[in-house]
């Protein structure tokens, strides 16, 4: 049997998942490419994180939508358990206030049966307010849809990366495709900002720019992606507004409602707005007065109360790709040979992400004739980091009596100690990442995601980090650029 | 199951700052049998960092840098033998009995409990960040908070960037604008939402005018521009109410923003645990022993309110210490009728709470607003003091004597106000 070479452009949620799935055949040799330092750093980052049901779906309009949303909520529920994903399956209330949303609302119960949904059901102010008493109680009813569930999105994307990296797939950060080679109809592999890679078969999995990618490849040279930005205030742990459903209002024809979640972390999360920005503003992510604003004024609808300002730990703004008329592309193309889209992949995208590796993978099995022989040695579990805070107190002590590090802890807030930072950089390093990252530790350890927002934890990190890696501690990365800009009597020099 | 350390104390002092430090000493000369639980590989807190003079004027009448004020405790320390913990993190508080905590700390030596009579809460304040001052934008690398920018250039000689903003002109924005000027960065603005600035005048002239730092008042940084490294601000005027005047946005190019915007008590683990919070200080409700709502637990320094002076922040220290020695030595602190201590006019807080009227305290307080030529004023102890100027950045700091509080006896409270001296 003669093994592919596949690259996959993109480790977002679609690429990474497409690589996990591909890793469990013999046939494919796969590389996984990703411009951006870290994994998950686009759209499966900065989003609502939610596990979608599968009743928003219009089946004759985006019957694969549909179809996959259904089966990426049951695919969650293994993979979450398979690769220690944190994640709960709360149910969330599409929450109506008035006759007009009512009705709205409803017709999402007839798509429900439709897409055959289990348990989708209208509730009334009476019971509403039972199920959650977070709600403003001037709330008519809401459509209740029990399989509804949230997830750490960015916890999310690393432990499939993860996994897929221990099965077999390269990873290969800080690479930027710039082309796709094709010789007589026939993908040969990608240019990148680290070299050449050969590819018999290229997956565009590219989020925002897949349809730059596809139009490199040649295909489908008017479709573009546009970014839809949606932006959100994060709260402390500590607040008394915590709803127990995934609550929302109810939807309009651009978005899915606001939403007010309790995170797998214990967070209080409202957003997002829904913004059409111009084709080339794939990078601005930025927050806005007239959108936060927004977000705070719907949130006060939907909730008895939201928590004072002060309890505000971060606003961010994500991107969602939007493609023309909402239809994803996934396809493979006989021209050129070997090129495949999961292009323009918007909401509900992280959900359905498993199921479409799955269609993805019989796609290329299908048109590229493959025998599809399944390894024998494939491991579908990846642990967890050990991690002081969800341990007992004895617990813990056990730990430090084998590692003193997990008795130091590096994040107040968090409490996150040093052996799970040393853990997180060894585990970049095991899964190939070029650039150690403090946003990289962030998103592994969750240090810097609590009420100092890092004031406290950052530079320890970055001392770390220079100690585990050998870079200087003003050269460690935050993000996408560096810490410092020097050492002190340097700077003094230069400037003299 | 192996059983984890426990051990027994009078009074558990969490936080080894000035404050805490303090606390301990004392605690330990009062014959208290005393811990002092620190977070960090070492002692000492903000001031080791604070290589600024301006330390110890009011304590040990000496202008000292604050790297040299916390050393001259480290040797008290020595000499009394106090007893403490480094990298030992305060995991949760157990309130068993009113004379019986229980303190979890994790520490690289393994989980201890230690049980304690009475708890000296010093862990400090923290610094408000970007996302808590309606700041929009981009969020890229090139944002530090003032503390953070210190700790890299003065204890790891590290500089954050070459150009730089600065959001507020409290005493900690002013030092940090002058240590930027100093190893070479250019200091580009201080930027301060209030119409008059937040620091001491001493350091508006010895750290801004002296190195010609602008400084903008009734200004706002209202988004953050920049996708890998901040590449500008965008600064607007305020009006009246310090909302953002629509047409007066400017823009100042730059590769670094450090916030030093205000600090807030860091209560967290005490709030855990039922501690209750006065809106005007974000610090807790005390009474003269600074002992908060919760019976035995004592809080000093800037986890009580935010002070200007290392000085009052080891007076507190001290005070708490005394505090739990009478606490323990009465089994509680005894039942008294409480005189509130009342905000009159513009005073935006006061400290403590409450007061005995049976022996001597000291207050702290700040105005609302800065005001020339007044009195401030306590009418039921016929107290006054002329002032050619109070100023928000200034503590007002007044020690009452028993004697003098004996003139309230009869009162049901005690009230500062600020009068036009007319």
């Amino acid at each position: 049997m003669a093994t592919l070479k596949v690259v996959i452009v993109g480790a977002g949620i679609v690429g990474s998942s497409i690589a996990r799935v591909l890793s469990m055949y013999e046939d494919f040799d796969i590389t996984l490419v990703e411009k951006e330092p870290d994994v998950g750093w686009g759209s499966s980052k900065a989003n609502t994180a939610i596990i979608h049901p599968g009743h928003e779906e219009e089946p004759d309009v985006h019957p694969l939508r549909a179809r996959l949303c259904r089966e990426g909520n049951t695919l969650w529920r293994q993979w979450a358990r398979e690769l220690n994903i944190p994640v709960k399956w709360p149910g969330e209330l599409m929450v109506f206030f008035n006759e007009e949303e009512e009705k709205s609302a409803k017709k999402y119960i007839e798509l429900a049966k439709l897409n055959k949904i289990p348990g989708v059901r209208v509730v009334y102010r009476d019971e509403l307010l039972q199920m959650d008493p977070s709600i403003n109680p001037s709330a008519l009813g809401a459509v209740y849809a029990p399989t509804a569930g949230t997830i750490s999105s960015f916890e999310a994307v690393i432990a499939v990366v993860e996994n897929a990296v221990e099965n077999g797939v390269k990873l290969l950060t800080e690479a930027e495709v710039r082309g796709v080679k094709v010789i007589d109809k026939k993908v040969k592999g990608v240019e990148t900002t680290r070299g050449f890679i050969e590819a018999d078969i290229v997956i565009n999995a590219a989020g925002l720019y897949s349809d730059k990618i596809s139009h490199m490849a040649g295909v489908d040279s008017g479709f573009v992606v546009r970014p839809r930005r949606g932006e959100y205030f994060l709260f402390d742990e500590n607040v008394k507004v915590k709803p127990e459903k995934l609550l929302h209002t109810t939807p309009t024809p651009i978005t899915k409602g606001v939403y007010a979640i309790t995170t797998v972390h214990g967070n209080l999360m409202i957003g997002p707005t829904a913004e059409d920005l111009p084709v080339d503003a794939k990078d601005e992510t930025s927050t806005s007065e007239k959108g936060l604003e927004y977000v705070w004024k719907e949130s006060e609808r939907l909730l008895k109360e939201l928590p004072p300002r002060t309890k505000v730990i971060r606003t961010f703004a994500g991107l969602r790709p939007e493609p023309p008329g909402g239809h994803w592309r996934i396809e493979a193309y006989d021209d050129p040979w070997g090129f495949v889209n999961a292009a323009g992949i918007r909401s509900p995208g992280f959900t359905s992400a498993p199921a479409i590796a799955y269609y993805v993978l019989n796609l290329i099995k299908d048109k590229y004739d493959v025998s599809l022989v399944k390894k024998k040695h494939w491991n579908p579990y990846r642990s967890d980091i050990v991690r002081v805070k969800d341990r007992s107190l004895q617990e813990v002590d056990e730990l430090i009596r084998k590692n003193p590090d997990y008795g130091e802890i590096i994040c107040y807030c968090k409490t996150v100690s040093k052996a799970e930072v040393i853990e997180a950089i060894e585990r970049m390093k095991r899964a190939g990442i070029k650039t150690i990252t403090i946003d990289g530790i962030k998103f592994r350890t969750r240090a810097g995601l609590g009420m100092c927002q890092g004031s406290f934890c950052r530079w320890r990190i970055a001392l770390l980090i220079s100690q585990y890696t050998g870079v200087p501690l003003h050269q460690v990365v935050v993000k996408k650029d560096l810490y410092g800009v020097g050492e002190v009597k340097a700077l003094l020099k230069s400037v003299s | 199951m192996i059983e984890v350390l426990e051990l027994n104390y009078d009074s558990v002092v969490i936080g080894a700052g000035p404050a805490g430090i303090a606390a301990a000493i004392r605690a330990q000369e009062l014959g208290l049998k005393t811990v002092l639980v620190e977070n960090r590989d070492l002692l000492g807190g903000i001031p080791l960092q604070c290589v600024h003079p301006g330390f110890g004027l009011h304590y040990f009448r000496e202008d000292l840098t604050g790297t040299e004020f916390i050393y001259r405790f480290f040797d008290k320390m020595e000499k009394l033998g106090v007893e403490y913990l480094l990298k030992s993190h305060v995991h949760s508080i157990e309130l068993v009995a009113h004379n019986e905590k229980i303190v979890n700390v994790i520490t690289p030596q393994g989980v201890m409990r230690l049980k304690t009579k009475t708890l000296i809460y010093t862990a400090g304040a923290r610094e408000r960040h970007i996302f808590e001052i309606n700041v929009v934008g981009d969020r890229p690398a090139g944002i530090y908070t003032a503390g953070e920018a210190q700790t890299l250039m003065d204890i790891y000689g590290i500089i954050p960037g070459k150009e730089i903003v600065i959001i507020g002109s409290g005493d900690v924005g002013l030092i940090m604008a002058r240590r930027f000027a100093l190893e070479g960065a250019k200091v580009k603005a201080v930027i301060e939402l209030m119409h008059y600035p937040g620091g001491l005048m001493r350091n508006i002239v010895q750290c801004l005018q002296d190195y010609d730092i602008p400084l903008y008042l009734g200004h706002v940084v209202t988004r953050v521009v920049g996708k890998k490294r901040v590449e500008k601000v965008i600064v607007a005027k305020v009006d009246e109410k310090l909302k953002p005047i629509k047409g007066t946005e400017f823009e100042i190019p730059c590769d670094t923003v450090v916030l030093a915007a205000g600090l807030i008590p860091n209560l967290d683990m005490l709030e855990k645990i039922g501690l209750i919070i006065d809106p005007y200080t974000r610090g807790p409700i005390v009474n003269e022993f600074l002992e908060t709502n919760i019976p035995g637990v004592f809080v000093a320094g800037n986890a009580l309110v935010i002070n200007d002076l290392v000085d009052y922040v080891v007076e507190q220290g001290e005070l708490a210490a005394e505090g739990a020695r009478y606490f323990i030595e009465n089994d509680g602190i005894p039942t008294i009728d409480w005189k509130p201590v009342v905000r009159g006019r513009n005073i935006r807080f006061i400290v403590p709470h409450y007061i005995s009227g049976k022996r001597d305290v000291i207050l702290y307080a700040r105005v609302q607003q800065p005001e020339k030529n007044v009195i401030v004023a306590i009418p039921e102890i016929g107290w006054k003091m002329k002032q050619f100027n109070v100023r928000p950045a200034e503590m007002i700091r007044v020690k009452l004597t028993k004697r003098l509080l004996e003139r309230a006896s009869s009162a049901e409270k005690i009230s500062m106000e600020v009068i036009p001296s007319e």
